[in-house]
């Protein structure tokens, strides 16, 4: 497959990224600043991400189109206003994570953000439960802009009036430039912030007007380090098709009234967990000294038995301590719980932790 | 102290006698980044050349650290463990490595002069 690039990809390069390649593209991982400089200006100020690798796919249709999409996403996609956003999951029939997603009621149906690796198969899998009046469209004439840091409301609001009145997890409507563009209160890095979804065109006017504002780019490195302070799964890592929403402790993203009355894929399974407990579940982890657990790390009980493993690890600049997570067995998953991890050949003292490490209060 | 000498895995040494210092280049901090980890060896373990002898790691990934020279540890730099940022700040100086007691010098006259370890590093951009 041919390696693809974002329409700032030349932007990018001029700005002194580092490429990598991610999902099929080519992407900055780090400018000219680095991962902590990036991270801790993220965290004090805003700091700007190219996330248009990631699929924008639009969904309209009439009642039945709710009905069709509730099969294979277990959020209360009924109840949903419009221009609210819920995180969710597409989920297999063994109740597995396909992919985890933001999806959005828009005026016509809705829009779902997709991880960039996953967003073919998601397209296979959810049009399977589509008819012919549903229509859909991946969305690759537009760009995705996370701007993301406590001064991002300040220095948007002065470019795109109106955004400051945004709620978290809701979204609208607004002209830049003369053209409309559509404007959330998300991100996944713990920070108040934006998501900005600007034709391909328009993205590099955007980017200059945030940088004219001290925003700094930020690559994917930084993305990395806030996203796990901030306690937020990254699929492919801490997500895949073999773990279920109860074992992701995210269980709390599954609506209440479909855990009840279900009718998704896997719900018998989900429901037997949800009432019992799973075998694994996710937590948080922090080493006790400096030693970084790194993905794979295998995890063992104070007496020596290997109860887990580490799907993401790193150092946390802003905790400036090392943080992970993984899975463990449940009964090893109470906070506090003393834990071993194996780091090249050597066994660290490490704890279960709660979950963000950092954290942050939402615009509510 | 003798001139610096380098190898092509990075590492620099220096030469006060037969004990020998061994840090990581400047050029190396810029291609790992920001340094977050550093474990250096305990006094007495014996290094071979281009064998593993300590670990530095970046907020991207880990890497092994090699002695460009074989000889016996006697000492590893504690200060870098405790503030391994310290490494991006000063690697050819205060954030050394470690020293060993060398047996062999033929080794150290073997390693690249500083004009052939930047030539070394122009020729091979990563």
């Amino acid at each position: 497959m041919e390696v693809q690039k974002t329409a700032l990809y030349n932007y990018h390069k001029n700005l002194g990224a580092k490429f990598v390649p991610f999902a099929g593209y080519e992407m900055p991982i780090q400018y000219k600043d680095g991962i902590v400089k990036e991270h801790i200006s993220t965290r004090t100020h805003a700091g700007f991400f190219d996330v248009s690798h990631m699929g924008q796919f639009f969904l309209e249709g009439d009642e039945t189109l709710i009905e069709s999409l509730e099969k294979i996403i277990p959020a209360d996609l009924k109840n949903l206003k419009v221009n609210h956003s819920k995180y969710s999951f597409l989920l297999n029939n063994e109740g597995g994570i396909i992919d985890d997603l933001i999806i959005t009621r828009t005026e016509k149906g809705f829009c779902t953000i997709l991880n960039a690796a996953c967003k073919e198969n998601d397209i296979k899998q959810i049009s399977q439960f589509l008819n012919k009046d549903h229509k859909h469209l991946l969305n690759n004439d537009l760009s995705l802009i996370a701007l993301q840091g406590p001064k991002s409301v300040e220095i948007l609001e002065e470019l795109i009036p109106g955004v400051a009145n945004l709620k978290f997890m809701t979204g609208s409507n607004f002209e830049y430039e003369g053209e409309k563009l559509y404007v959330t209160r998300s991100g996944y890095t713990g920070e108040d912030g934006f998501e900005i979804s600007i034709s391909n065109i328009k993205v590099e006017k955007l980017i200059d007007n945030l940088i004219s504002n001290e925003v700094k780019p930020i690559g994917l490195g930084a993305r990395d380090t806030l996203r796990l302070e901030a306690g937020l799964c990254l699929y492919g890592h801490d997500l895949n098709e073999k773990i279920n929403p109860v074992e992701a402790n995210l269980k709390w993203a599954i609506a209440k009234k479909r855990k009840e009355a279900g009718g998704f894929n896997g719900w018998e399974k989900i429901k037997n967990l949800l009432a019992n407990g799973s075998e694994k579940i996710r937590v948080g982890i922090k080493p006790d000294g400096k030693v970084i657990a790194r993905e794979n790390t295998k995890i063992f009980s104070s007496d020596n038995n290997e109860i887990g493993f580490v799907t993401s690890g790193t150092f946390g600049p802003s905790v400036n301590a090392p943080v992970a997570m993984g899975y463990v067995k449940s009964e090893f998953s109470k906070i506090g719980t003393s834990i071993q991890l194996e780091v090249r050949g050597k066994k660290y003292g490490g704890k279960i932790s709660e979950l963000p490490f950092y954290k942050k209060s939402y615009v509510k | 102290m003798s001139e610096k000498k380098f190898s092509k895995k990075h590492e620099w040494v220096s030469l006060d006698g037969d004990v020998a210092t061994v840090g990581i280049t400047k050029h190396a901090t810029e291609m790992l980044g920001d340094i977050v980890f550093v474990e250096v060896p305990d006094a007495g373990k014996a290094v071979e050349k281009e064998g593993q002898a300590a670990v530095v790691e970046s907020t991207k990934a880990a890497s092994d650290v090699y002695s460009p020279i074989s000889g016996e540890i006697t000492e590893g730099n504690k200060a870098i463990a405790d503030d391994p940022g310290s490494v991006n700040s000063d690697p050819e100086g205060a954030s050394w490595f470690f020293k060993l007691k060398i047996k062999d010098k033929g080794e150290y006259d073997s390693l690249m002069s500083k004009d052939e370890y930047d030539k070394f590093c122009k020729e091979n951009p990563s």
